[in-house]
């Protein structure tokens, strides 16, 4: 199969999973998966973040939920405040990227790299989490929004439709938003990659000294594409926000642990897996809680296998184990039909 | 616990035939026209003590329920969910049992966090919600239901009464660091000036945290009079065994608002918890007939080791047999039919004595009790019957404002 | 004056806890350049490990000192022998395996003891300084988390092991080409990793309890230690536990335990901005 035809394929199979999403499901009418999908689809958002900056940027970040979180915060603060929901979603996501920015120049600048760049980046996280989670007391209140501490901000304003600052969004809406969005920023990565700017940042994550000696300022492209990751993870907390509402869990270990799981089992180096390994661990996850099991299992053993098997057994994760055994299938297929060989099929994308 | 809920079927089923009763109520017992409810609680992840005795009682209340031949001659299905810990779940659940399940009413929440999680969903969808765990009072929703005792309700009484058994003026407030934490931490102050003492200091801790070293410290430092646990969770217990490894249990005294709702009792050792003085609307250790009737039948059916009965748990069990109260009266499992019902001051005597909802708040009033910690059993040194909650009451009044749907904070005039 | 004492002791007690609950990670990352996901679940079990043989009636010290070690090393063997074995030299991967494992462990203790056991009280009672008094038992733990890092030292600075060690942790394939076997020395490595892990979950239970989520507690802490100490298992651990340890207690004295908490991330942050390598790629460069 040639890249092209790979590449071919794979934005019609993009394009038909968006147009399940935005047009079939909603005919279903059925409210429980919508709003359990536009919860997933934020996750995704966050999930995309991190594909980009570590599959591709080659920038592993364990404290990606620290720009989710923020931006929740920002959009549900300056939504109280202000009343303009849209406005609040715009600075939300231009302050998790300058946070990002700031962040980044910290550390690329510092020649912070590998896992203690990791460790960093979580700790940042880990910060965020505590504060927010000491501000139950009334004093911690930003004009009309009080912080709230462990419970969160369950007044969390929903987007009202554009010029009309009365008129809430329906879930069902609030659900075609955040799907849209996940395929916006989809699209926007996808962009981003294909340009010069992108195709620099994967030299570099190839080989960073190569690219230096080649005359690339690689700390400027690494905070590049860390910035947009940061704005990215952003839209995914005003998503969240507006699906759920904020509270201190956007920043904690667990979840930055869960997007790094997702990447991990959709598959590094692509940027549908992620996607992919979100919905599924979260739909995992979900199901397992309303079993009903009465003790006879627990849902933490469940995904602690999974997770364990995945790394072990699919090394590249499940994206690029599907479209490999796809093309070997393929592969043999042809062959039997007596059709020549037109040359080995192209292994998955190695994992930097 | 698939194969009870199938046998208890069967059973009801097959007495339904031999009692000769129409086909109607046979067919009224099969699964497709049973009642169907949803219990939402922490069956597993960091708060799940509070949440496991409190499934016990949902499920042993409709079992009840059900073999007395359900509620308007329908079977009741119960489906319970588990959150995990996660307040996301809970909205996806609340979702999930009111859309997909079409549940007539959902019974859940434990933390306060968890609660606020649930209600817009349930409300937007109009099933009525029952909260049966103590809190910090303010929810006004007449949508909800608040079956817990409030601040107003127990410290009102219970501060008194610890300052004046341990001869305390000054009390040093250790609190989880959250809603019900600070503001019964207000509460607290309220009432230790009230009756001429005073608050030395509040500390609050985050859930998580499990090292209380430095704060044992401070507190010798301080030389406070008594301490006042508002701490909450399986971290936070090991406050007590360090307190009692710094020798200071027989120092300085103790008495708890929330010692015990986890069941503490049972993870802490008598040297630990000994002599801790706490106050809630329902002990396991009440000696009336109805508790002690209800306590063999619990451990008939969760066997003698199960969590010991919380004040969550049994206000949990009271909620089911209101809810189904209303319904008999109603005649109908229809929301505003039912809540119109239970307006009327609808009240259900049960193991911890006569509770009755209060058509003004949502709340009810009920009997509180004073109990000290010995011997990993609770000994009820003294009762208040029929205490109203007068705190949301001073903010909320849904007979007037039936739209409201907010939590207030009750600004607590020190 | 008392005061001034008590508040030493507080920070001596807190440091030697850090640098107690870091030490099986240190051994496994310094070694084998493994971040063991898992090893706040290996803490957990140790503490099981020790209240349960006690409350089966084992003397209580005999659990914790000889039981909980032996059994999570065996956890620790069985680990290594069916995921880490396999993810060798792919650090990211282990962190990851490790993580499931971690996850698979809490479902794991879930399902076998409930969420809650009941603990034990620290014993020995309490040592009094003037109107002060810190708990005997809590002194004991910062002794014995002192003689394990002598002891860790000796090893690998006295013994032909502790010789065989160093030799794999620096050159894999020189050591591996005078004879020695790396997978043996690494499955060694994980297996005493573990074993310590498990020796000072079983020394904390006791003042800390037991649930199957106390690990979560644990593992930012220790990994951020960890890290922040460098590639030096010994020094590095020691210097950044005294570190962070100190900060962390002196804030807590002065403002409460959330502010402590967040002084210890926000110096670990800054140390990893100035020591990109940690501590020791840094300072102490030679030691062990």
């Amino acid at each position: 199969m040639t890249v092209s035809l790979r590449s071919a394929l794979g934005f019609a199979a993009i394009a038909a999973a968006a147009f399940y999403a935005l047009v079939v499901v909603p005919q279903g009418g059925d409210l429980t998966t919508m709003i359990n999908g536009s919860i997933y689809a934020s996750y995704a958002i966050l999930a995309l973040s991190l594909a980009l900056i570590w599959g591709y940027g080659g920038v592993l970040s364990f404290g990606q939920a620290a720009f989710f979180g923020l931006a929740g915060y920002v959009y549900a603060v300056a939504g109280l405040n202000l009343g303009d929901t849209a406005l609040a979603a715009l600075i939300a996501v231009a302050s998790a990227a300058a946070f990002a920015a700031l962040l980044g120049y910290f550390m690329f600048w510092g020649r912070v790299s590998d896992v203690y760049l990791g460790v960093i980046t979580l700790t940042v996280s880990l910060i965020l989490y505590r504060f927010i989670n000491q501000t139950a007391g009334e004093e911690w209140t930003i004009g009309a929004a009080p912080l709230g501490g462990f419970n969160g901000i369950p007044s969390t304003p929903i987007m009202t439709a554009l010029g009309k600052p009365d008129e809430t969004l329906m879930p069902e809406q609030i659900y075609a938003l955040s799907v849209g969005a996940l395929v916006v920023c989809y699209l926007i990565c996808r962009l981003v990659i294909a340009t010069r700017f992108g195709r620099a940042v994967v030299a570099i994550r190839e080989n960073p000294v190569r690219a230096e000696l080649l005359g690339y300022d690689t700390r400027f492209y690494k905070l590049g594409i860390f910035t947009l990751g940061g704005a990215i993870a952003g839209v995914g907390g005003v998503a969240f926000a507006n699906s759920v509402f904020v509270s201190p869990t956007m920043f904690n270990l667990q979840t930055n642990g869960q997007v790094i799981i997702w990447v991990i089992v959709g598959g590094l180096g692509t940027l549908a897996g992620p996607v992919i390994g979100c919905f599924a661990m979260l739909s995992l996850s979900t199901w397992l809680g309303s079993l009903d099991g009465g003790g006879w299992t627990d849902p933490n053993l469940v995904m602690g296998v999974v997770l364990t098997f995945c790394v072990v057994a699919l090394r590249k994760g499940l994206l690029p184990t599907a479209l490999g055994l796809g093309e070997r299938l393929f592969a043999v297929a042809r062959e039997r039909m007596g059709a020549p060989k037109l040359g080995e099929p192209r292994a998955a994308e190695d994992r930097p | 616990m698939t194969a009870f809920n199938r046998r208890t079927l069967l059973k009801t089923a097959a007495a339904g035939a031999a009692l000769g009763l129409a086909p109607a109520y046979i067919r009224g017992a099969s699964a497709a026209d049973a009642i169907q409810i949803a219990g939402i609680h922490d069956a597993s992840g960091g708060i799940d003590i509070y949440g496991r005795p409190m499934i016990n009682c949902l499920t042993l209340a409709v079992e009840e329920l059900n073999a007395r031949g359900g509620v308007l001659g329908r079977e009741i299905a119960l489906k319970n969910y588990d959150p995990q810990s996660n307040m996301q779940l809970y909205t996806q659940y609340a979702t999930e049992a009111a859309t997909k399940q079409k549940a007539a009413v959902a019974f859940g929440g434990v933390i306060s966090a968890s609660r606020e999680a649930m209600r817009p969903a349930l409300r937007r969808y109009r099933v009525p919600y029952f909260y049966s765990l103590l809190y910090e009072g303010g929810v006004c929703d007449r949508n909800v239901f608040c079956m817990g005792s409030t601040p107003a309700q127990t410290l009102q009484k219970f501060t008194p009464f610890a300052m004046k058994r341990f001869n305390a003026k000054t009390i040093y407030v250790l609190a989880a660091d959250y809603n019900y934490g600070q503001i019964t931490a207000k509460w607290i102050k309220k009432f230790a000036t009230e009756n001429g003492g005073d608050v030395a200091q509040a500390d609050f801790f985050p859930l998580d945290v499990n090292d209380f070293g430095p704060t044992i410290r401070k507190i010798q430092a301080a030389k406070p009079d008594m301490i006042m646990s508002v701490l909450v969770g399986a971290a936070h217990n090991s406050f007590y065994r360090q307190w009692v490894a710094s020798g200071m249990k027989d120092k300085i005294p103790m008495a708890s608002t929330t010692f015990g709702i986890g069941n503490e009792q049972a993870l802490t050792s008598p040297e630990e918890h000994d002599g801790i003085i706490v106050s809630y609307a329902y002990f396991d250790g009440i000696q009336t007939p109805e508790n002690l009737d209800f306590i063999t039948r619990y451990k008939a059916r969760f066997g003698a080791k199960a969590d010991a009965v919380t004040e969550g748990a049994a206000m949990t069990y009271h909620a089911v047999n209101l809810w189904a109260e209303a319904a008999k009266k109603a005649g109908s499992v229809e929301r505003d039919k039912v809540i119109a019902a239970l307006e009327t001051g609808l009240s259900f005597t049960g193991p911890a004595g006569k509770t009755t909802i209060d058509a003004a708040t949502h709340h009810d009033t009920l009997d509180v009790y004073i109990a000290e910690v010995k011997g990993g059993a609770y000994h009820v040194l003294e009762s208040f019957p029929q205490q109203t909650p007068a705190d949301t009451a001073a903010v909320c009044d849904l007979t007037k404002n039936p739209n409201e749907t907010k939590q207030f904070v009750i600004d607590v005039k020190v | 004056m008392d005061y001034a004492i008590i508040v030493l002791l507080q920070v001596v007690v807190t440091i030697a806890n850090l640098a107690l609950i870091s030490a099986g990670l240190a051994v496994i990352f310094g070694m084998m350049r493994i971040i063991n996901m898992a090893h706040g679940e290996f803490l957990m079990l140790g503490g099981y490990a020790a209240l349960v043989s006690h409350q089966a009636g084992l003397n209580l010290w005999l659990s914790i000192f000889v039981v909980a070690p032996l059994v999570v090393g065996l956890v620790g063997a069985v680990i290594e022998r069916l995921v880490i074995r396999r993810l060798y030299g792919r650090m990211i991967d282990t962190m990851l395996a490790t993580w499931g494992v971690s996850l698979a462990l809490v479902g794991l203790i879930t399902v076998i003891f409930g969420n809650t056991v009941a603990g034990v009280s620290p014993p020995l009672g309490s040592l009094e300084i003037g109107a002060y008094a810190i708990g005997r038992y809590e002194l004991l733990v910062a002794g014995v988390s002192a003689l394990l890092f002598a002891a860790g030292w000796w090893v690998l600075a006295r013994t032909p092991v502790g010789l065989i060690a160093r030799a794999a942790m620096q050159n894999r394939d020189m050591a591996a080409a005078l004879g020695v076997d790396p997978a043996r020395v690494y499955a060694a490595t994980f297996v005493t990793g573990a074993a310590i892990s498990g020796l000072a979950g079983a020394l904390i239970a006791p003042i800390a309890g037991v649930a199957p989520t106390i690990g979560a507690a644990y593992i930012a802490k220790t990994f951020i230690t960890v890290i922040s100490g460098g590639a030096a298992i010994l020094a590095g651990t020691l210097s950044a536990a005294g570190l962070l340890g100190a900060v962390n207690a002196a804030f807590s004295f002065l403002t409460g335990p959330v502010l402590g908490e967040v002084a210890l991330l926000a110096c670990a942050v800054l140390l990893l901005r100035l020591l990109p390598q940690g501590v020791t790629g840094r300072f102490f460069r030679r030691s062990l």
